[in-house]
Protein backbone atom coordinates (compact mmCIF):
# COMPACT_ATOMS: atom_id res chain seq x y z
CA UNK A 1 0.00 0.00 0.00
CA UNK A 2 1.06 3.52 -0.71
CA UNK A 3 1.15 6.01 2.64
CA UNK A 4 3.09 9.38 3.18
CA UNK A 5 5.39 9.98 5.97
CA UNK A 6 4.41 12.74 7.98
CA UNK A 7 7.68 12.86 10.41
CA UNK A 8 9.22 15.51 8.53
CA UNK A 9 7.99 18.23 6.31
CA UNK A 10 9.91 16.19 3.63
CA UNK A 11 6.24 14.02 3.32
CA UNK A 12 8.24 11.12 1.36
CA UNK A 13 6.09 8.82 -0.56
CA UNK A 14 6.49 5.23 1.28
CA UNK A 15 5.06 2.07 -0.58
CA UNK A 16 4.64 -0.41 1.99
CA UNK A 17 3.93 -4.37 1.34
CA UNK A 18 3.71 -6.67 3.85
CA UNK A 19 4.96 -10.62 3.33
CA UNK A 20 5.03 -13.53 5.33
CA UNK A 21 4.18 -11.43 8.59
CA UNK A 22 7.31 -8.95 7.37
CA UNK A 23 6.58 -5.55 6.52
CA UNK A 24 8.95 -4.17 4.01
CA UNK A 25 9.00 -0.19 3.49
CA UNK A 26 11.10 1.77 0.46
CA UNK A 27 10.48 5.13 -1.17
CA UNK A 28 11.62 6.71 2.75
CA UNK A 29 14.56 9.10 2.26
CA UNK A 30 15.61 8.00 6.10
CA UNK A 31 15.06 5.83 8.50
CA UNK A 32 12.53 7.38 10.44
CA UNK A 33 10.43 6.39 7.48
CA UNK A 34 10.52 3.11 8.06
CA UNK A 35 9.34 3.22 11.60
CA UNK A 36 6.52 5.52 10.79
CA UNK A 37 5.12 3.00 8.32
CA UNK A 38 5.58 -0.08 10.54
CA UNK A 39 3.95 2.02 13.34
CA UNK A 40 1.10 3.20 10.89
CA UNK A 41 0.16 -0.24 10.03
CA UNK A 42 0.42 -1.96 13.49
CA UNK A 43 -0.91 0.91 16.15
CA UNK A 44 -0.85 4.49 14.06
CA UNK A 45 -0.12 7.31 16.92
CA UNK A 46 0.11 11.24 16.46
CA UNK A 47 1.33 13.65 18.62
CA UNK A 48 -1.75 16.46 19.10
CA UNK A 49 -2.13 19.54 20.19
CA UNK A 50 -4.52 21.85 21.76
CA UNK A 51 -6.20 23.77 24.46
CA UNK A 52 -7.33 24.12 27.93
CA UNK A 53 -9.81 26.71 29.23
CA UNK A 54 -8.63 29.09 32.06
CA UNK A 55 -10.03 31.36 34.86
CA UNK A 56 -6.34 33.63 34.62
CA UNK A 57 -7.17 37.59 33.65
CA UNK A 58 -6.04 37.56 29.81
CA UNK A 59 -5.96 33.44 29.67
CA UNK A 60 -8.85 32.10 28.06
CA UNK A 61 -7.61 29.33 27.40
CA UNK A 62 -4.28 28.19 27.11
CA UNK A 63 -2.22 25.87 24.60
CA UNK A 64 -1.19 22.48 25.39
CA UNK A 65 0.40 19.70 23.77
CA UNK A 66 1.57 15.70 24.29
CA UNK A 67 4.84 15.86 25.00
CA UNK A 68 5.14 12.34 23.05
CA UNK A 69 2.61 10.59 20.79
CA UNK A 70 -0.58 8.75 21.82
CA UNK A 71 -2.54 6.15 19.59
CA UNK A 72 -4.42 7.73 16.90
CA UNK A 73 -7.97 6.12 18.42
CA UNK A 74 -7.69 8.40 21.66
CA UNK A 75 -7.04 11.51 19.97
CA UNK A 76 -11.05 12.68 20.23
CA UNK A 77 -10.75 10.75 23.92
CA UNK A 78 -7.84 13.64 24.99
CA UNK A 79 -9.71 16.67 23.79
CA UNK A 80 -12.69 15.61 26.13
CA UNK A 81 -10.04 15.30 28.65
CA UNK A 82 -9.04 18.86 27.93
CA UNK A 83 -12.18 20.05 28.33
CA UNK A 84 -12.74 18.87 31.48
CA UNK A 85 -9.88 20.25 32.62
CA UNK A 86 -9.52 24.05 33.83
CA UNK A 87 -5.91 26.33 34.86
CA UNK A 88 -7.05 28.27 37.77
CA UNK A 89 -3.69 30.02 38.52
CA UNK A 90 -0.49 30.80 36.24
CA UNK A 91 1.56 28.67 35.45
CA UNK A 92 5.12 28.87 33.47
CA UNK A 93 5.35 26.99 30.14
CA UNK A 94 5.85 23.08 30.25
CA UNK A 95 4.04 22.73 33.22
CA UNK A 96 2.50 18.91 33.25
CA UNK A 97 -1.16 19.07 33.61
CA UNK A 98 -1.83 15.08 32.84
CA UNK A 99 1.29 12.32 33.95
CA UNK A 100 0.26 9.63 32.02
CA UNK A 101 -2.07 9.52 29.21
CA UNK A 102 -4.38 6.19 28.60
CA UNK A 103 -1.24 4.37 29.97
CA UNK A 104 1.04 5.36 27.55
CA UNK A 105 3.36 7.55 29.57
CA UNK A 106 3.25 10.16 27.61
CA UNK A 107 2.49 13.94 29.56
CA UNK A 108 0.19 16.86 28.60
CA UNK A 109 1.99 20.04 28.98
CA UNK A 110 1.33 23.36 28.71
CA UNK A 111 2.69 25.39 26.03
CA UNK A 112 2.44 28.88 26.81
CA UNK A 113 3.82 31.25 29.43
CA UNK A 114 0.83 33.05 31.69
CA UNK A 115 3.85 34.39 34.11
CA UNK A 116 3.84 37.35 32.01
CA UNK A 117 2.42 40.29 33.48
CA UNK A 118 -1.53 40.86 32.21
CA UNK A 119 -2.39 44.44 30.85
CA UNK B 1 13.66 60.20 23.36
CA UNK B 2 16.20 58.63 20.85
CA UNK B 3 17.21 55.11 20.04
CA UNK B 4 19.97 53.73 17.97
CA UNK B 5 17.37 51.29 16.45
CA UNK B 6 13.42 51.23 16.50
CA UNK B 7 12.04 47.51 15.79
CA UNK B 8 8.24 47.85 14.27
CA UNK B 9 6.28 44.57 15.04
CA UNK B 10 7.03 41.91 17.97
CA UNK B 11 6.95 38.63 15.72
CA UNK B 12 9.46 36.20 15.62
CA UNK B 13 10.94 38.82 12.66
CA UNK B 14 11.11 41.67 15.12
CA UNK B 15 12.22 39.77 18.11
CA UNK B 16 15.51 38.26 16.40
CA UNK B 17 16.01 41.67 14.90
CA UNK B 18 15.90 43.15 18.20
CA UNK B 19 17.94 40.74 20.11
CA UNK B 20 20.72 41.15 17.58
CA UNK B 21 21.10 44.78 17.39
CA UNK B 22 20.99 45.10 21.06
CA UNK B 23 23.61 42.31 21.63
CA UNK B 24 26.13 44.75 18.89
CA UNK B 25 25.70 47.25 21.73
CA UNK B 26 22.90 49.42 20.22
CA UNK B 27 20.20 51.01 21.78
CA UNK B 28 16.69 49.38 20.73
CA UNK B 29 12.89 49.94 20.79
CA UNK B 30 10.84 47.33 19.95
CA UNK B 31 7.29 48.53 19.55
CA UNK B 32 4.52 45.88 19.28
CA UNK B 33 0.49 47.00 19.14
CA UNK B 34 -0.59 44.30 20.20
CA UNK B 35 -0.29 43.25 24.62
CA UNK B 36 1.93 40.30 23.85
CA UNK B 37 4.87 39.83 22.46
CA UNK B 38 4.95 36.48 19.57
CA UNK B 39 3.00 37.94 16.44
CA UNK B 40 0.87 35.34 14.82
CA UNK B 41 3.63 32.43 16.20
CA UNK B 42 0.78 32.96 19.60
CA UNK B 43 -1.89 31.52 17.88
CA UNK B 44 -0.16 28.97 15.94
CA UNK B 45 -0.77 26.11 18.33
CA UNK B 46 0.11 23.36 16.14
CA UNK B 47 3.52 22.27 16.46
CA UNK B 48 5.94 21.77 13.46
CA UNK B 49 7.79 25.45 14.23
CA UNK B 50 11.69 25.56 14.60
CA UNK B 51 12.87 22.06 12.75
CA UNK B 52 15.92 23.97 11.03
CA UNK B 53 16.85 25.86 14.26
CA UNK B 54 16.58 23.77 16.79
CA UNK B 55 15.91 20.55 15.68
CA UNK B 56 12.68 20.03 17.71
CA UNK B 57 9.06 20.11 16.38
CA UNK B 58 7.97 23.27 19.05
CA UNK B 59 4.71 24.72 18.52
CA UNK B 60 4.23 28.44 17.53
CA UNK B 61 4.20 29.49 21.61
CA UNK B 62 7.22 27.68 22.41
CA UNK B 63 8.79 29.19 19.77
CA UNK B 64 8.48 32.70 19.77
CA UNK B 65 9.12 31.86 23.70
CA UNK B 66 12.56 30.81 23.25
CA UNK B 67 13.25 34.24 21.75
CA UNK B 68 11.11 36.56 24.42
CA UNK B 69 13.44 35.02 27.35
CA UNK B 70 16.49 35.68 25.44
CA UNK B 71 14.90 39.34 24.73
CA UNK B 72 14.28 39.76 28.75
CA UNK B 73 18.43 38.91 29.00
CA UNK B 74 18.58 41.76 26.50
CA UNK B 75 18.52 45.96 27.34
CA UNK B 76 15.68 46.10 24.78
CA UNK B 77 12.94 48.79 25.43
CA UNK B 78 9.80 47.04 24.80
CA UNK B 79 5.99 49.17 24.16
CA UNK B 80 3.55 47.34 24.23
CA UNK B 81 0.05 48.19 22.90
CA UNK B 82 1.60 50.43 20.58
CA UNK B 83 0.53 51.27 17.37
CA UNK B 84 2.92 53.37 14.82
CA UNK B 85 0.95 55.21 12.60
CA UNK B 86 3.28 57.05 11.49
CA UNK B 87 7.12 57.14 10.36
CA UNK B 88 9.51 60.14 8.79
CA UNK B 89 12.58 61.54 7.97
CA UNK B 90 14.52 63.57 10.22
CA UNK B 91 17.79 65.54 10.34
CA UNK B 92 19.80 62.08 11.72
CA UNK B 93 17.18 59.65 11.32
CA UNK B 94 13.48 58.87 11.59
CA UNK B 95 11.31 60.20 13.30
CA UNK B 96 7.93 57.82 14.08
CA UNK B 97 4.89 58.64 15.82
CA UNK B 98 2.95 55.68 17.65
CA UNK B 99 -0.29 55.53 19.74
CA UNK B 100 -0.16 53.67 22.97
CA UNK B 101 -1.90 53.79 26.83
CA UNK B 102 -0.23 57.06 27.55
CA UNK B 103 -1.58 58.30 24.19
CA UNK B 104 0.24 60.13 21.36
CA UNK B 105 4.17 59.51 21.21
CA UNK B 106 7.10 60.37 19.42
CA UNK B 107 10.69 59.04 19.37
CA UNK B 108 13.96 59.48 17.30
CA UNK B 109 15.92 56.72 15.90
CA UNK B 110 18.79 56.34 13.38
CA UNK B 111 17.48 53.02 11.55
CA UNK B 112 14.26 51.11 11.67
CA UNK B 113 13.41 47.71 11.23
CA UNK B 114 10.49 46.74 9.32
CA UNK B 115 8.56 43.62 11.07
CA UNK B 116 5.32 44.17 10.96
CA UNK B 117 4.84 40.65 9.57
CA UNK B 118 1.93 40.31 6.53
CA UNK B 119 -2.15 40.25 6.02
CA UNK B 120 -4.37 38.19 5.18
CA UNK B 121 -6.65 38.45 1.88
CA UNK B 122 -10.34 38.47 2.75
CA UNK B 123 -13.64 38.24 0.90
CA UNK B 124 -13.22 41.21 -0.77
CA UNK B 125 -9.39 40.78 -2.41
CA UNK B 126 -10.97 37.88 -4.04
CA UNK B 127 -14.68 39.02 -4.57
CA UNK B 128 -16.69 36.54 -3.26
CA UNK B 129 -20.49 37.88 -4.14
CA UNK B 130 -23.32 37.58 -1.88
CA UNK B 131 -25.35 38.71 1.27
CA UNK B 132 -23.49 40.20 4.11
CA UNK B 133 -23.91 38.08 7.07
CA UNK B 134 -21.68 36.79 10.03
CA UNK B 135 -19.84 33.65 9.88
CA UNK B 136 -17.14 34.54 7.11
CA UNK B 137 -13.66 34.76 8.94
CA UNK B 138 -10.03 34.75 7.42
CA UNK B 139 -8.56 31.31 8.71
CA UNK B 140 -5.99 33.92 10.66
CA UNK B 141 -9.37 35.59 12.73
CA UNK B 142 -10.80 31.95 13.14
CA UNK B 143 -7.44 31.11 14.47
CA UNK B 144 -7.75 33.57 17.07
CA UNK B 145 -11.13 32.97 18.13
CA UNK B 146 -10.38 29.60 18.88
CA UNK B 147 -6.59 29.21 20.26
CA UNK B 148 -6.61 32.56 22.19
CA UNK B 149 -10.34 33.99 23.15
CA UNK B 150 -11.43 30.41 23.24
CA UNK B 151 -14.52 30.63 21.07
CA UNK B 152 -15.90 28.56 18.58
CA UNK B 153 -16.32 30.11 14.90
CA UNK B 154 -19.26 28.13 13.88
CA UNK B 155 -20.91 24.59 14.24
CA UNK B 156 -20.48 23.63 10.52
CA UNK B 157 -17.94 25.04 8.78
CA UNK B 158 -16.02 25.17 4.97
CA UNK B 159 -12.50 26.33 4.48
CA UNK B 160 -11.60 27.70 1.09
CA UNK B 161 -7.98 27.11 0.27
CA UNK B 162 -5.74 24.33 0.50
CA UNK B 163 -2.36 25.98 1.77
CA UNK B 164 -0.96 24.41 5.31
CA UNK B 165 -3.20 27.43 7.38
CA UNK B 166 -6.25 25.98 5.58
CA UNK B 167 -5.10 22.44 6.46
CA UNK B 168 -3.96 23.07 10.04
CA UNK B 169 -7.08 25.22 10.69
CA UNK B 170 -9.48 22.52 9.21
CA UNK B 171 -7.95 19.84 11.62
CA UNK B 172 -8.23 22.30 14.70
CA UNK B 173 -12.14 23.03 13.96
CA UNK B 174 -12.65 19.36 13.73
CA UNK B 175 -10.82 18.43 17.18
CA UNK B 176 -12.65 20.91 19.00
CA UNK B 177 -16.28 19.00 17.91
CA UNK B 178 -17.16 21.39 14.46
CA UNK B 179 -18.13 19.55 11.39
CA UNK B 180 -15.85 20.77 8.56
CA UNK B 181 -17.76 19.86 5.33
CA UNK B 182 -14.95 19.79 3.11
CA UNK B 183 -11.98 22.28 1.91
CA UNK B 184 -12.26 23.23 -1.52
CA UNK B 185 -9.73 24.95 -3.60
CA UNK B 186 -9.81 26.82 -7.19
CA UNK B 187 -6.24 25.11 -8.03
CA UNK B 188 -6.37 21.62 -9.44
CA UNK B 189 -3.61 20.64 -6.97
CA UNK B 190 -3.61 21.25 -3.31
CA UNK B 191 -1.32 23.60 -2.23
CA UNK B 192 -0.31 22.66 1.33
CA UNK B 193 2.43 19.92 2.26
CA UNK B 194 1.92 16.78 1.82
CA UNK B 195 2.11 15.67 4.96
CA UNK B 196 -0.31 18.28 6.16
CA UNK B 197 -3.22 17.04 3.91
CA UNK B 198 -2.38 13.48 5.70
CA UNK B 199 -2.26 14.17 9.13
CA UNK B 200 -4.74 17.05 9.00
CA UNK B 201 -7.36 15.83 5.91
CA UNK B 202 -7.09 12.29 5.73
CA UNK B 203 -7.06 11.29 9.34
CA UNK B 204 -9.79 12.93 10.07
CA UNK B 205 -12.06 11.83 6.42
CA UNK B 206 -12.28 15.78 5.85
CA UNK B 207 -12.66 15.82 2.14
CA UNK B 208 -10.78 17.77 -0.43
CA UNK B 209 -12.53 19.03 -3.64
CA UNK B 210 -9.65 20.85 -6.01
CA UNK B 211 -10.54 22.96 -8.91
CA UNK B 212 -13.79 24.29 -7.13
CA UNK B 213 -14.10 27.60 -4.90
CA UNK B 214 -16.92 29.65 -3.45
CA UNK B 215 -19.03 31.74 -5.79
CA UNK B 216 -21.40 33.16 -3.62
CA UNK B 217 -22.46 33.06 -0.14
CA UNK B 218 -26.21 33.30 1.45
CA UNK B 219 -27.75 33.91 5.23
CA UNK B 220 -29.96 37.28 6.15
CA UNK B 221 -27.78 37.44 9.57
CA UNK B 222 -25.47 34.55 9.99
CA UNK B 223 -23.83 32.05 7.38
CA UNK B 224 -26.88 29.58 5.98
CA UNK B 225 -25.01 28.16 2.90
CA UNK B 226 -22.82 28.56 -0.12
CA UNK B 227 -22.48 28.51 -3.58
CA UNK B 228 -19.24 26.13 -5.09
CA UNK B 229 -18.85 26.24 -8.47
CA UNK B 230 -15.88 24.07 -10.65
CA UNK B 231 -13.35 26.43 -12.37
CA UNK B 232 -11.77 25.87 -15.32
CA UNK B 233 -8.23 25.80 -16.06
CA UNK B 234 -7.34 29.48 -15.46
CA UNK B 235 -9.76 29.47 -12.63
CA UNK B 236 -12.93 31.13 -13.98
CA UNK B 237 -16.24 29.38 -12.68
CA UNK B 238 -17.98 26.88 -14.68
CA UNK B 239 -21.41 28.19 -15.55
CA UNK B 240 -23.93 25.31 -14.79
CA UNK B 241 -22.07 23.62 -12.14
CA UNK B 242 -23.34 25.34 -9.06
CA UNK B 243 -23.64 23.18 -6.23
CA UNK B 244 -25.00 24.71 -2.54
CA UNK B 245 -23.15 23.38 0.44
CA UNK B 246 -24.91 24.45 3.85
CA UNK B 247 -22.59 25.70 6.70
CA UNK B 248 -22.62 28.38 9.25
CA UNK B 249 -19.19 29.20 9.42
CA UNK B 250 -16.83 29.94 5.86
CA UNK B 251 -12.99 30.06 6.58
CA UNK B 252 -10.70 31.88 3.72
CA UNK B 253 -7.13 30.56 4.31
CA UNK B 254 -6.82 32.04 0.27
CA UNK B 255 -2.93 33.45 0.82
CA UNK B 256 -0.88 36.33 3.12
CA UNK B 257 0.06 39.75 1.92
CA UNK B 258 3.13 41.77 3.20
CA UNK B 259 2.23 44.70 5.87
CA UNK B 260 3.77 47.51 4.50
CA UNK B 261 1.56 50.70 5.53
CA UNK B 262 4.73 52.08 6.99
CA UNK B 263 7.07 51.72 4.13
CA UNK B 264 4.66 53.28 1.38
CA UNK B 265 4.78 56.12 4.10
CA UNK B 266 8.46 56.31 3.80
CA UNK B 267 8.12 55.94 -0.11
CA UNK B 268 10.53 52.83 0.14
CA UNK B 269 9.87 51.16 -3.29
CA UNK B 270 7.89 47.76 -3.08
CA UNK B 271 8.67 44.76 -5.14
CA UNK B 272 5.41 44.01 -7.22
CA UNK B 273 6.22 40.54 -6.82
CA UNK B 274 6.64 39.95 -3.27
CA UNK B 275 4.90 42.88 -2.53
CA UNK B 276 7.21 43.63 0.23
CA UNK B 277 10.43 45.81 -0.12
CA UNK B 278 12.95 45.56 -2.62
CA UNK B 279 16.26 45.15 -0.12
CA UNK B 280 19.95 44.09 -0.52
CA UNK B 281 21.73 40.69 1.22
CA UNK B 282 21.30 42.67 4.32
CA UNK B 283 17.60 43.49 4.24
CA UNK B 284 18.25 47.16 4.06
CA UNK B 285 15.57 48.83 1.22
CA UNK B 286 16.45 51.43 -0.76
CA UNK B 287 15.83 53.92 1.67
CA UNK B 288 19.46 54.37 3.83
CA UNK B 289 18.69 52.99 7.25
CA UNK B 290 15.06 51.50 6.71
CA UNK B 291 14.82 47.59 6.89
CA UNK B 292 13.03 45.35 6.20
CA UNK B 293 12.45 41.16 7.53
CA UNK B 294 9.96 38.20 7.91
CA UNK B 295 6.86 38.00 6.33
CA UNK B 296 6.90 41.72 6.06
CA UNK B 297 9.35 41.08 3.58
CA UNK B 298 7.89 38.62 1.30
CA UNK B 299 6.12 35.70 2.57
CA UNK B 300 7.54 32.86 4.14
CA UNK B 301 6.52 29.33 4.51
CA UNK B 302 8.69 28.31 7.52
CA UNK B 303 9.28 30.65 10.99
CA UNK B 304 12.99 29.40 10.79
CA UNK B 305 14.00 31.84 7.64
CA UNK B 306 11.69 34.74 9.41
CA UNK B 307 14.67 34.44 12.53
CA UNK B 308 17.46 34.32 10.25
CA UNK B 309 16.44 37.34 8.51
CA UNK B 310 15.46 39.37 11.62
CA UNK B 311 19.14 38.49 12.88
CA UNK B 312 20.41 39.83 9.27
CA UNK B 313 18.58 43.14 9.60
CA UNK B 314 18.92 43.32 13.53
CA UNK B 315 22.83 43.15 13.18
CA UNK B 316 22.92 44.92 9.56
CA UNK B 317 21.00 48.04 11.19
CA UNK B 318 23.89 48.52 13.58
CA UNK B 319 26.93 48.07 11.49
CA UNK B 320 25.44 50.22 8.93
CA UNK B 321 27.65 51.73 5.90
CA UNK B 322 28.01 53.36 2.46
CA UNK B 323 26.46 51.59 0.00
CA UNK B 324 27.47 50.44 -3.90
CA UNK B 325 24.54 48.63 -4.83
CA UNK B 326 23.78 46.48 -7.74
CA UNK B 327 20.49 44.92 -9.23
CA UNK B 328 19.66 41.17 -9.44
CA UNK B 329 17.91 40.01 -12.63
CA UNK B 330 15.75 37.01 -12.81
CA UNK B 331 15.66 35.03 -15.69
CA UNK B 332 13.30 31.36 -16.66
CA UNK B 333 10.04 30.59 -14.07
CA UNK B 334 10.98 32.37 -10.78
CA UNK B 335 8.07 33.71 -9.12
CA UNK B 336 10.46 36.03 -7.38
CA UNK B 337 14.09 36.62 -5.88
CA UNK B 338 15.43 37.81 -2.56
CA UNK B 339 17.05 40.05 -2.18
CA UNK B 340 16.89 42.04 -5.20
CA UNK B 341 19.81 43.63 -5.33
CA UNK B 342 23.50 43.45 -3.69
CA UNK B 343 25.49 45.71 -2.02
CA UNK B 344 29.27 45.22 -3.40
CA UNK B 345 30.73 48.01 -1.16
CA UNK B 346 33.89 46.29 0.31
CA UNK B 347 33.43 42.93 -1.32
CA UNK B 348 31.02 40.44 -0.90
CA UNK B 349 31.32 36.82 0.00
CA UNK B 350 28.33 35.10 1.56
CA UNK B 351 24.70 35.50 -0.14
CA UNK B 352 21.75 34.25 1.77
CA UNK B 353 19.01 33.84 -1.39
CA UNK B 354 15.72 32.95 -0.91
CA UNK B 355 13.30 31.97 -4.30
CA UNK B 356 9.93 30.60 -5.24
CA UNK B 357 9.46 28.87 -9.02
CA UNK B 358 6.43 30.17 -10.89
CA UNK B 359 4.97 27.38 -11.30
CA UNK B 360 5.62 23.32 -10.63
CA UNK B 361 8.72 22.13 -12.00
CA UNK B 362 10.57 19.00 -12.47
CA UNK B 363 14.64 18.83 -13.01
CA UNK B 364 15.48 22.18 -13.07
CA UNK B 365 18.66 23.47 -12.63
CA UNK B 366 19.40 26.95 -10.52
CA UNK B 367 22.22 29.27 -11.69
CA UNK B 368 23.69 32.21 -9.95
CA UNK B 369 25.76 34.75 -12.11
CA UNK B 370 28.47 36.97 -11.47
CA UNK B 371 29.04 38.96 -15.14
CA UNK B 372 29.72 35.67 -17.36
CA UNK B 373 31.04 33.41 -14.45
CA UNK B 374 28.65 31.20 -12.52
CA UNK B 375 29.03 31.83 -9.35
CA UNK B 376 26.48 29.00 -8.17
CA UNK B 377 24.41 26.24 -9.61
CA UNK B 378 22.47 23.65 -7.68
CA UNK B 379 19.82 21.18 -9.72
CA UNK B 380 16.15 20.47 -8.31
CA UNK B 381 14.40 17.25 -8.96
CA UNK B 382 11.16 18.98 -8.09
CA UNK B 383 9.81 22.59 -7.38
CA UNK B 384 6.73 23.86 -6.29
CA UNK B 385 5.38 27.41 -5.82
CA UNK B 386 4.12 27.14 -2.32
CA UNK B 387 7.79 25.94 -0.65
CA UNK B 388 10.30 28.84 -0.92
CA UNK B 389 13.62 27.13 -1.04
CA UNK B 390 16.92 29.09 0.51
CA UNK B 391 20.53 29.11 -1.51
CA UNK B 392 23.94 30.14 0.16
CA UNK B 393 25.95 31.64 -2.57
CA UNK B 394 30.16 32.46 -2.13
CA UNK B 395 30.75 34.95 -4.33
CA UNK B 396 34.67 34.13 -3.20
CA UNK B 397 35.66 33.56 -6.27
CA UNK B 398 33.76 36.04 -8.69
CA UNK B 399 36.22 38.33 -10.16
CA UNK B 400 33.15 40.68 -11.48
CA UNK B 401 30.90 41.96 -8.58
CA UNK B 402 28.08 43.28 -11.35
CA UNK B 403 25.33 41.81 -13.59
CA UNK B 404 24.26 39.76 -11.23
CA UNK B 405 21.75 37.16 -12.26
CA UNK B 406 19.68 34.34 -11.40
CA UNK B 407 18.14 31.99 -13.84
CA UNK B 408 16.00 28.84 -13.93
CA UNK B 409 16.77 26.39 -16.70
CA UNK B 410 15.55 22.93 -17.93
CA UNK B 411 18.37 20.49 -16.83
C1 LIG C 1 -2.99 33.17 10.04
C2 LIG C 1 -1.57 32.77 9.86
C3 LIG C 1 -1.18 31.47 10.18
C4 LIG C 1 0.15 31.06 10.01
N1 LIG C 1 0.48 29.78 10.29
C5 LIG C 1 1.77 29.38 10.14
C6 LIG C 1 2.18 28.08 10.42
O1 LIG C 1 1.34 27.25 10.76
N2 LIG C 1 3.48 27.73 10.31
C7 LIG C 1 4.43 28.62 9.89
O2 LIG C 1 5.63 28.28 9.84
N3 LIG C 1 4.06 29.87 9.59
C8 LIG C 1 2.77 30.26 9.69
N4 LIG C 1 2.40 31.51 9.36
C9 LIG C 1 3.44 32.35 8.86
C10 LIG C 1 3.94 33.15 10.04
O3 LIG C 1 3.37 34.42 9.88
C11 LIG C 1 5.44 33.27 10.06
O4 LIG C 1 6.03 32.03 10.22
C12 LIG C 1 5.94 34.22 11.15
O5 LIG C 1 5.11 34.23 12.28
C13 LIG C 1 6.08 35.60 10.61
O6 LIG C 1 6.76 36.39 11.55
P1 LIG C 1 6.83 37.95 11.47
O7 LIG C 1 7.54 38.38 12.67
O8 LIG C 1 7.34 38.35 10.14
O9 LIG C 1 5.30 38.42 11.50
P2 LIG C 1 4.18 38.33 12.64
O10 LIG C 1 4.32 37.11 13.46
O11 LIG C 1 2.90 38.54 11.92
O12 LIG C 1 4.49 39.59 13.57
C14 LIG C 1 4.27 40.92 13.15
C15 LIG C 1 3.99 41.76 14.38
O13 LIG C 1 4.00 43.13 14.03
C16 LIG C 1 2.98 43.81 14.74
N5 LIG C 1 2.66 45.03 13.99
C17 LIG C 1 2.24 45.13 12.69
N6 LIG C 1 2.06 46.43 12.33
C18 LIG C 1 2.38 47.17 13.42
C19 LIG C 1 2.41 48.59 13.68
N7 LIG C 1 2.08 49.49 12.75
N8 LIG C 1 2.80 49.02 14.93
C20 LIG C 1 3.14 48.11 15.88
N9 LIG C 1 3.14 46.77 15.67
C21 LIG C 1 2.77 46.30 14.47
C22 LIG C 1 1.86 42.78 14.80
O14 LIG C 1 0.98 43.02 15.86
C23 LIG C 1 2.64 41.47 14.99
O15 LIG C 1 2.80 41.13 16.35
C24 LIG C 1 1.09 31.96 9.52
C25 LIG C 1 0.70 33.27 9.20
C26 LIG C 1 -0.61 33.68 9.36
C27 LIG C 1 -1.01 35.11 9.01
S1 LIG D 1 11.10 9.18 5.49
FE1 LIG D 1 12.50 10.49 6.67
S2 LIG D 1 12.88 12.18 5.24
FE2 LIG D 1 11.06 11.15 4.48
S3 LIG D 1 9.33 12.26 5.42
FE3 LIG D 1 9.82 10.51 6.75
S4 LIG D 1 11.20 11.38 8.27
FE4 LIG D 1 11.17 12.80 6.58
Amino acid sequence: MEMVCIVCPNGCRLTVTRQDGQIAVSGNKCKRGESFAVGELTHPTRSVTGSVRSTVKGYPVVSVKTDGEIPKDKIFDLMSLCRDLTITQPLPIGTVLVDDLFGTGVRLVTTRDMEEANE
Amino acid sequence: MRYDVAVIGGGPAGLAAAIRASEQGASVLLIEREAKLGGILKQCIHDGFGVVRFGEKLSGPEYADRFVKKLRQTNVQVSLLSFVTRTEKCDDGYKLTYVCKEGLKQVECGGIVLATGCRERTRNGIGIHGDRCAGVYTAGAAQNLVNILGVMPGKKVVVLGSGDIGLIMARRLTLEGAKVVGVYEAKPVASGLTRNIHQCLNDFDIPLHLSSTVTRVFGTTRLEKVEISKVDERMRPIVGTEQIVECDCLVLAVGLIPENELARDLQVPLDPKTKGAIVDQNCQTLAEGIFACGNALHVNDLVDYVSESGETAGSAVVRRGKRKLRPVSTEGKLLYVVPQRIDVNGGIDKVVMYFRASEELTNQRLVVTAGDETVFSKVYAKLLPPEMERIVVNFDTAHTLDDFTVRLEDK
